[in-house]
């Protein structure tokens, strides 16, 4: 790899937006806000591939596009296998000595129904045959597109319209999958946390992710208001408990090798600092329920299970 | 412990819902007690509804990581011996489709609700639309027979899938209800009868020792007594070509034969005790006009201006369209001078009326991607036949 890419925000503020302006994502939508970061990381002609989504329905409402770059909607389950296909003819075109640019980008965007669910088989496929290509999972947490239907990304104790919170059940009954320490199982050459609230960091991982020769993923924190049930003003709050309490620590593993970010560092560092998760669940409405008696225990289980994943990063990362 | 709660799987009464919060109704009180989910617009209200309902009547709502997982899971619930249904729309049914081949080789009841949209492909998702009719019967490879049921309003939501359970428990076969956006989108009246007013009809059992049971051993109404899974009856099921036991037959032509036939045959033989059509005017009738699902609405309204402008036209609404009332539509054919089929695809079921009509001349009334014909559309086509 040649010398580490840097930036300032002079530049990122400078470089014309590749995800635009008016697009009908909600107000205070994460996922907007990270495609828009993430869109100021390309680094020269790039494709994007997206699958059914929120980001999909709202970037590409007829006759607008949000996009300037080009864009092709897949279906829900195949945008990694889409990305393949893009990735694979653009090595054919390179190798015939057709393609006009020295190197294009493949992104593929996918929400959490779209990467934890139904599109892991491709994913997974994708990553083992080693497409160069970066994948961004934009993790709101349930199937928002739909009305907020609980997914493999939907974390414990939050209320969806299927995993409502009620006399019977505490909101979802299971845990979060880990789906970024999955990829990393799969041994690819990159794979980072990140959240819309440390756009720096996020910015310069996609730009590692972009960089490296082979799979890379990134899997990025994006609250949904609407979903969430908080005040659209709330979105970066949120987003930053969400690592200042380790429920969403950023790190990256560059071939299997743990490192913590400097966010997440500070509090591996200064334990002190390492907030509780209630802080973060009592100002989201989707918890709301687990504040009344009868499931106070739960509030626990997400502190325990939060303290046990944290744990298990930091041995990952070394730190002891 | 002890206390028995008040039953909650038949909400009886007049209740203004949905068509899809009427389906999960009708299927709650037709006994369905597993529902396998996954969302999709216009039928995640049906998982909504159930993911609350199936924790009251001690079922089990179980949100899957795909349509594939959410067919698969309903086949292993109706093995387990539970009623069990999905609810999908176009690209969730197209990805169901080899294991409606599954449930089919298998003989598991089951029931697959499709509120159709705009397709293909993503298509129009909060737009109605009639484009699965013939991906119902076709969708999966192989030769078999389906059941298929349109409703046309929210009270049939209700009714016609408690009929979906009963016609899947008698003949074994996955039965789909095949609604339109409108009709799983519309709000209307329901009447929930009396649990004992509405029959259920639960699969037949063997009466033979599990020494002398073999699984796939038709009665005389060529479908097999169903064991299920813990029930004492150990037995193989599997997708691959068996014989009555149940054993894979790969390589035996005479075995391929027999089952396929079979299984085309409990269907193709019962069509007259399965198919219901409701028929409006046709007695006299020049002219039919022959609808299913939203559009039989228009088309019923069409029929009566029709009338008060003095062209003697009736309507054959189909309630079943698979199997397909063959046999109903040409004897209709022989009395009129035309039929005209408004569908809202580019020409699907009128195939099969064409079939059906031999010479009598039909034409179809195509319409995509918006509102529903209007009925005024449908008097045009009227009068231009009978001119």
């Amino acid at each position: 790899m040649t010398a580490p890419w840097k930036f300032t925000a002079r530049e990122i503020v400078e470089k014309p937006d590749l995800f635009t302006s008016g697009h009908r994502a909600c107000a205070g939508c994460g996922p907007a806000i990270a495609l828009r970061q993430i869109m100021k990381a390309t680094r020269g002609p790039t494709i994007v591939t997206n699958a059914t989504g929120c980001m999909e329905v709202v970037s590409t409402i007829y006759p607008y596009t949000a996009w300037k770059v080009p864009w092709i909607h897949t279906a829900f389950e195949n945008v990694a296998a889409n990305a393949s296909g893009i990735e694979a003819a653009l090595k054919v075109l390179k190798r015939k000595g057709k393609l006009e640019h020295k190197n294009v980008d493949v992104i593929a965007f996918a929400g959490d129904g779209g990467t934890f669910d139904i599109g892991l088989q491709a994913l997974s496929g994708a990553a083992e045959r080693g497409h160069d290509f970066l994948y961004v999972l934009y993790d709101n947490e349930a199937y928002m597109n739909t009305g907020i239907q609980r997914s493999g990304g939907t974390p414990h104790g939050a209320s969806t319209t299927t995993s409502p919170g009620g006399k019977v059940i505490p909101g979802k009954p299971q845990f979060k999958k880990p789906i970024a320490n999955i990829m990393v199982a799969h041994e690819i050459p990159y794979v980072a946390t990140a959240s819309i609230s440390f756009w720096q960091d996020l910015i310069i991982k996609t730009r590692r992710g972009l960089e490296v020769k082979g799979p890379a993923f990134l899997h990025v924190f994006a609250p949904c208001p609407r979903g969430w049930r908080y005040h659209t003003s709330k979105t970066i709050e949120i987003s930053r408990l969400a690592v200042e309490t380790c429920v969403f620590p950023l790190w990256e593993a560059k071939y299997g090798e743990y490192s913590l970010s400097p966010q997440s560092k500070v509090v591996a560092l200064k334990p002190e600092r390492k907030k509780p998760v209630k802080e973060y669940l009592e100002v989201q409405r989707r918890f709301g329920h687990l504040f009344k008696p009868g499931f106070r225990n739960v509030i626990d289980e997400i502190q325990n299970i939060t303290d046990k994943r944290w744990n298990q990063l930091l041995k990952k990362c070394n730190i002891t | 412990m002890g206390m028995k709660k008040k039953s909650r799987s038949v909400l009886s009464g007049v209740h203004f819902l949905s068509g899809d919060l009427a389906c999960a109704e009708g299927a709650i009180a037709a006994g369905c007690r597993f529902f396998g989910g996954y969302p999709i617009t216009p039928a995640t209200e049906i998982a909504e509804r159930m993911a609350r309902r199936m924790p009251e009547v001690e079922g089990i709502y179980v949100q899957m990581e795909d349509e594939i997982g959410a067919i698969a899971a309903v086949i292993g619930a109706s093995y387990a011996g539970k009623k069990a249904m999905t609810a999908t729309s176009g690209p969730g049914f197209s990805l169901m489709q080899e294991n409606i081949g599954l449930a089919v080789m298998t003989e598991a009841p089951l029931v697959i609700v499709d509120i159709m949209r705009g397709g293909p492909s993503t298509g129009q998702p909060t737009m109605p639309g009639q484009q699965d009719v013939m991906q119902a019967k076709w969708g999966s490879h192989g030769d078999y027979e389906i059941i298929a049921l349109t409703p046309s309003s929210v009270q049939e939501m209700f009714d016609l899938t408690i009929e979906c359970f009963n016609l899947s428990e008698i003949y074994r076969v996955p039965v789909m209800l095949l609604a339109d956006e409108i009709i799983g989108h519309m709000w209307e009246r329901v009447e929930i009868p009396p649990a004992k007013e509405i029959a259920t009809i639960n699969r037949k059992k063997p009466d033979v020792s599990p020494n002398e049971y073999l699984p796939f051993k038709p009665d005389q109404n060529l479908v097999p007594p169903m064991a299920c899974f813990g029930e004492g009856y150990h037995f193989h099921a599997t997708g691959l070509t068996h014989d009555e036991t149940g054993t894979p037959k790969t390589v035996s032509i005479e075995e391929q034969s027999k089952l396929v036939k079979r299984l085309c045959e409990k269907i193709r033989k019962n069509v007259d005790k399965i198919v219901k059509v409701e028929e409006v005017m046709l007695e006299d009738a020049d002219v039919a006009v022959l609808a299913y699902g939203i559009t039989s609405r228009a088309a019923l309204s069409a029929v009566r201006k029709a009338r008060s402008i003095g062209i003697k036209a009736g309507l054959l609404r189909l309630i079943t369209i698979w199997p397909f009332p063959e046999k109903l539509v040409a004897n209709i054919a022989q009395q009129v001078q035309a039929i005209i089929v408004p569908e809202m695809n580019c020409g699907q079921l009128v195939r099969e009326v064409e079939r059906a009509a031999k010479t009598t001349a039909v034409s179809l009334l195509s319409k995509l991607g918006e509102d529903p014909h209007r009925p005024i559309e449908i008097v045009k086509a009227l009068r231009k036949v009978t001119k």
